[in-house]
């Protein structure tokens, strides 16, 4: 059974697109990355699995159940991070995270009180004084602090400093360690690359690659910079050309014959060829208009 | 019933704002009534020469020379609409406020069925209402006790049964709507009280609007009614009781299924 399990997914509210035809599916211990851009439909997958929203078409299953009609059964085993925490105000830090254990029927105060030493919290403090980092950090420790199996988190690291993410993903990779799944919800690439097994890109309310961190990585693309000048204009397979002093940087996929014989035809000082990063493939799955899986081939 | 400790808590803050100003006023008139005890006859006889405002508030079928006819009309305002309002807020907010405020997010992913939060929201709304309706029933006992005055038990009993029951039926309609909007609700709460009691008051004045008591809970907190008949109108009230029921199982069957923001 899977932890996550999407099946032709489709949502619209009211005219506008959510998400289109989306399937997904994340087996029980992986750390997944779900990538895409603000509108691109994360969180409207996310608020689907969840329950908050119903699909227009297609399913979306927590280990095998909607949370829609088996709300109780499927949110026991998850712990969710939305992308802004808001709390009740007049409670303290502790009152919330008291209410959210009631919520699920059990006595969590020394796995919060751990947490919340872990993440430097004081638990003493109101919520309305919170900075929107030590909010966050409140749903962070409600969203662990019952140790569910399957953590989804929408855009966790927003507002916390570099250490608290240090420390943060820490947690999660404890987590993952001792077989828990992790729905990870982001635009930073980079924690994805560092973190994440596996991941999957959405574009537009569409899938539009879905594969191990490593294969996503791994292109035809090179990440080309030269110091000099070449004749590239026109030449296939050259796109994000970035002019600096003294030389460009580009992209280049395709044969390397054509590109070696443009270099050769200009005055090149110095030159490197590397892979690009994540970011690299996922900023060019976006700018290419149409399906972008045409342009990178994984 | 983790909740609705939850609400009560949450709510206290007004309940004893809204208790304290209503149930205040209320002693503070009682309060009154010992010195112009002299003087009611007389002003009895002003209200009585008032033409349609008379009717309206029932005045012309009252007597102000005895506690509980005074108490009907000094009181029975103050009571009807700060409850009616009280009720409409605390309705129209309970489910609304959870998208309102974006706590919707932290609520509606804990295991928790909708059905429930719906349930424990709505006992809520109920207890706070009756804490409401005893807190300012006890003052009112309380300071008609101190002025020395006998408590007509059974009249006061009927008339404050009559606001409970209004402020239910107005609980009721508000939580309903409470399920389908997401701002602006506390607008449309009070909105929804200060026009049924209007509609109310044009029901008293003129014959042609007189099918209006039928849809408004005013009609059937006409003090003078009440204490001419000794019991309330029981059609009345049970129309009310559909339209209260008709709220909550709106709010259910909309809060249920709807798509949380």
């Amino acid at each position: 059974m899977y932890a996550i399990e999407i099946s032709k997914l489709t949502k619209y509210y009211g005219r506008t697109r959510g998400v289109l035809e989306l399937d997904l599916a994340v087996e029980p211990g992986e750390f997944f990355g779900f990538i895409g851009p603000n509108g691109a439909g994360k969180s409207t997958t996310i608020r689907t699995l969840l329950g908050l929203i119903r699909p227009t078409a297609g399913s979306a299953l927590v280990f095998g159940r909607e949370a829609r009609g088996h709300s109780r059964q499927v949110l026991d085993k998850v712990g969710y991070l939305p992308a802004e925490a808001a709390f009740y105000p007049g409670m303290r830090v502790r009152e919330v995270l008291a209410l959210s254990a009631r919520l699920r029927g059990r006595d969590l105060a020394p796995q919060g009180r751990a947490l919340c030493e872990r993440l430097q919290l004081d638990p003493e403090r109101r919520v309305e004084e919170l900075s929107f980092g030590n909010r966050k950090k409140v749903a962070i420790v409600c969203a662990l602090q019952s140790d569910p199996p399957l953590l989804i988190l929408d855009e966790p690291t927003s507002g916390l400093d570099p250490l608290m993410q240090r420390e943060f993903f820490d947690i999660l990779k404890e987590r993952s360690a001792r077989g828990d799944t992790v729905f990870l919800s982001s635009h930073v690439l980079s924690e994805v690359q560092r973190n994440c097994t596996r991941a999957a890109i959405i574009r537009k309310g569409r899938l539009i690659a879905c594969d191990t961190v490593e294969a996503l990585a791994r292109t035809n693309a090179r990440r080309v910079t030269i110091r000099g000048s070449a004749p590239l204009d026109g030449l296939p397979g050259v796109r994000n050309r970035v002019r600096g002093d003294g030389g460009e940087s580009f992209l280049y996929s395709g044969d390397m014959g054509p590109l070696l014989r443009a270099l050769a035809a200009g005055q090149i000082a110095d030159l490197s060829v590397s892979e690009p990063d994540l970011e690299e493939i996922f900023l060019h799955y976006y700018e290419t208009e149409g399906e972008g899986h045409d342009a990178v081939e994984a | 019933m983790t909740l609705l400790k939850h609400e009560l808590r949450q709510g206290r803050a007004a309940l004893l704002i809204w208790a304290g100003c209503v149930g205040g006023l209320v002693a503070l008139c009682v309060f009154l009534f010992p010195s112009m005890k002299g003087q009611l006859d007389q002003v009895g006889e002003v209200f009585a020469s008032m033409g349609s405002f008379t009717a309206a508030f029932g005045m012309d079928r009252l007597s102000f020379g005895t506690l509980i006819g005074f108490y009907a009309i000094e009181c029975g305002n103050i009571l009807s609409l700060g409850g009616a309002f009280f009720a409409a807020l605390c309705g129209v907010g309970m489910l609304c406020k959870e998208e309102r405020d974006h706590t919707a997010e932290f609520l509606l992913t804990q295991p928790v069925s909708r059905a429930r939060i719906v349930g424990e929201k709505l006992l809520a709304v109920l207890a706070q209402v009756a804490a409401l309706d005893l807190a300012v029933f006890a003052l009112a006992v309380a300071s008609i006790a101190a002025i020395g005055e006998s408590v007509p038990w059974k009249e006061l009993g009927l008339l404050h049964l009559a606001y409970l029951l209004l402020q239910l039926e107005l609980a009721g309609i508000c939580f309903g709507i409470s399920a389908f909007v997401r701002r602006a609700s506390a607008g449309i709460g009070l909105g929804l009280a200060a026009l049924l009691y209007f509609l109310n008051l044009a029901a008293n004045i003129a014959d042609e609007a007189a099918f209006l008591r039928y849809l408004t809970p005013f009609a059937y907190c006409e003090a003078a009614d009440i204490l001419a008949e000794g019991r309330l109108d029981g059609p009345l009230v049970a129309i009310g009781a559909a339209l209260t029921l008709a709220g909550v199982a709106a709010a259910w069957l909309r809060y249920t299924t709807k798509d949380i923001r």
